[in-house]
């Protein structure tokens, strides 16, 4: 229960960082948008015009009793049905790490929106090199909480590998923040080495130039 | 936010619109006849409609309920305390029901072309004093919903806040999106899609031909003859059942069972309960059903093809005229309306950057499960519409 709690302030963090990358008044397609708190946020403080897609329908309705447009599918799905920059942002928040193809929904995503914000947990992170280094077992997290087979995420990566997946294919990184959702150490931390001392990161991208 | 369990218990039923009447009103009178989509004028025409709940002093508060191939206007309650089941809809119309009397007022009524008290083939050609039948007109499913028009404006309301149908009562719901959007706020479109498959068409057709081969069809001009084209009609009602069910479904319902027997009789008699079954539904349809009405209303869904009628040809043009907020529904063992065809409605109206949510129930009974009772049906129905009333000044 607390662990939830946790979890769930975590996520209320991450939607502040994400609500301040956003420029009012634009166009927004949240992919695994959940029960649409982010979107919702985006809409009354940014005075957004949101989409959003699901795969879970109970939180479908939610969306849906709070007004919002939301799509019930997979990830795919919910962007194969757009056009070339069909959106100002496509947001994809703590799910790469879950997808079956991080890599084709990330090209994807840099179709359908002009720009693209990403975040998840690092897996650089020191806590999570401790555990593993020290107990020789899969490391386990506030932000990585479960086990290594029931875990959803599949596609684990560090804030490093990102930047260089980013390099090799002529991605641009606009901004990054990187968060620090347990400050034991002091945020200061995270910004002087992300890979090693915060615990998730947010990326916004946009497609290179040719 | 009460969601019932979905029984409907009878009068006593908490949430029950109780005992109904179905009113009739005259639209199109001369000299106003309705111009139908086939080029040929109609008029007068008699609508048969019900209406549940009241309609608020600002008229703003009305649902258009759209009923499917062989409904009706009775979508809720009873016409008599000793009906055996209420109207087709009756789990989701009523006090704390989905459709919520409290909140809304509910409008149904029989479409053109039909046979439960709207003018249709059985109806009296004013002209020539005899049953239509075949001389009807052909209609489209864009002149069952200029005639539904036709009743909101005598009923005084301007501007619906919803409108919900499933199967071709969705089709409808869309086709009111586009032909008159200003008076479309949102629409719940179930089970639906803006064209039928060649599949759709072709169970049709299977349809219409048992009626029009049964020798007591006559032309059409059966009204007046002792007997009706009953055969015929049975086994439209046979085939169109297979299509509302699934194999799922089926397979629960009847499994391999024989009727009333352990073993075969080696006989060409009906023996598996699902012939048993099959066959009492086209009995039970004939007895309730014209066979004008069928080929008419299963005709005019034929024809429907939205992306034609508003869009040239292109159903993401035709939905640019869009203003509806819509909520579309699909249930994923429906075979003949797929869930493929609801998101094909859905994908233009995003493309189109319109308010469109979509929603596939998990279901096991085909076609049919828009009419029977579930809880995501209900609640999600309930949500879209529990929005939208919240937030009707700020809209």
């Amino acid at each position: 229960m607390i662990r939830k709690r946790l979890r769930e302030n975590i996520l209320l963090s991450d939607y502040d960082s994400i609500v301040s990358l956003v420029e009012p008044e634009t166009r927004v397609l949240d992919l695994g948008c959940g029960k649409g708190e982010l979107l919702l946020r985006l809409i009354k403080e940014r005075r957004i015009q949101g989409r959003g897609v699901e795969i879970n329908q109970a939180a479908v309705i939610e969306c849906i009793h709070k007004g919002l447009s939301v799509f019930q599918g997979n990830i795919n799905e919910g962007l194969d049905d757009y056009g070339q920059g069909a959106y100002d942002y496509v947001i994809l928040n703590q799910t790469l790490q879950v997808l079956d193809r991080p890599d084709v929904v990330i090209e994807e995503m840099l179709r359908v929106g002009k720009k693209v914000i990403v975040s998840f947990p690092n897996f650089g992170y020191w806590r999570v090199r401790a555990q593993y280094f020290l107990t020789g077992r899969m490391p386990r997290t506030l932000k990585l909480p479960d086990e290594w087979y029931d875990t959803p995420n599949i596609h684990l990566l560090t804030i490093k590998d990102f930047k260089i997946f980013c390099r090799e294919r002529n991605i641009q990184i606009l901004a990054s923040l990187s968060l620090l959702s347990t400050p034991s150490l002091g945020a200061g931390w995270a910004q002087f080495w992300p890979n090693l001392f915060a615990d998730e990161g947010i990326f916004v991208l946009a497609r290179g130039a040719p | 936010m009460a969601i019932k369990d979905g029984k409907n218990g009878g009068l006593a039923n908490s949430g029950s619109v109780g005992l109904v009447k179905t009113h009739t009103m005259q639209v199109a009178a001369p000299p106003d006849d309705l111009m139908l989509d086939c080029g040929r004028n109609l008029g007068p025409i008699q609508v048969a409609y019900e209406t549940y709940g009241e309609l608020n002093p600002q008229r703003d508060n009305a649902i258009l309920i759209l009923h499917a191939l062989t409904g009706d206007a009775h979508a809720a309650g009873y016409h008599h305390s000793k009906d055996a089941k209420p109207g087709w809809w009756d789990f989701m119309i009523g006090a704390g029901r989905a459709f919520d009397t409290n909140r809304y007022f509910i409008i149904c009524t029989n479409v053109l072309g039909g046979c439960k008290g709207t003018t249709g083939p059985a109806a009296i050609n004013p002209e020539t004093n005899r049953h239509f039948g075949v001389t009807f007109p052909m209609l489209t499913l864009g002149d069952m919903v200029k005639v539904q028009k036709l009743v909101l404006d005598q009923l005084g309301i301007e501007c619906l806040l919803s409108l919900a149908g499933g199967s071709m009562g969705g089709m409808q719901a869309l086709e009111w999106c586009l032909r008159y959007p200003e008076k479309t706020r949102s629409a719940i479109i179930i089970a639906s899609t803006s064209k039928l498959s060649p599949q759709a068409i072709a169970f049709h057709e299977v349809g219409r031909h048992a009626i029009i081969s049964d020798p007591n069809w006559r032309q059409g001009a059966y009204y007046s003859s002792e007997v009706r084209p009953e055969t015929g009609l049975g086994i439209a009602r046979m085939i169109g059942h297979i299509t509302y069910l699934s194999e799922e479904s089926m397979n629960i319902k009847f499994g391999r069972r024989l009727q009333n027997k352990t073993e075969y009789s080696y006989e060409l008699t009906r023996e598996f309960e699902v012939e048993n079954y099959l066959h009492a539904q086209g009995l039970r349809f004939v007895q309730r059903f014209d066979a004008n009405s069928y080929l008419y209303i299963t005709k005019a869904m034929d024809y429907y093809n939205a992306a034609e009628d508003w869009g040239q040809g292109s159903w993401e043009r035709a939905c640019a005229r869009v203003r509806a907020k819509s909520l579309v529904i699909s249930f994923t063992s429906d075979w003949l309306f797929p869930s493929s065809q609801s998101k094909e409605v859905v994908k233009a109206l995003r493309q189109n950057n319109k308010d469109v949510s979509y929603v596939e129930i998990e279901s096991a009974s085909g076609h049919d499960a828009f009419l029977i009772p579930s809880q995501p049906l209900s609640r999600v129905v309930d949500s879209f519409l529990d929005n939208l009333y919240q937030n009707q000044g700020a809209a």
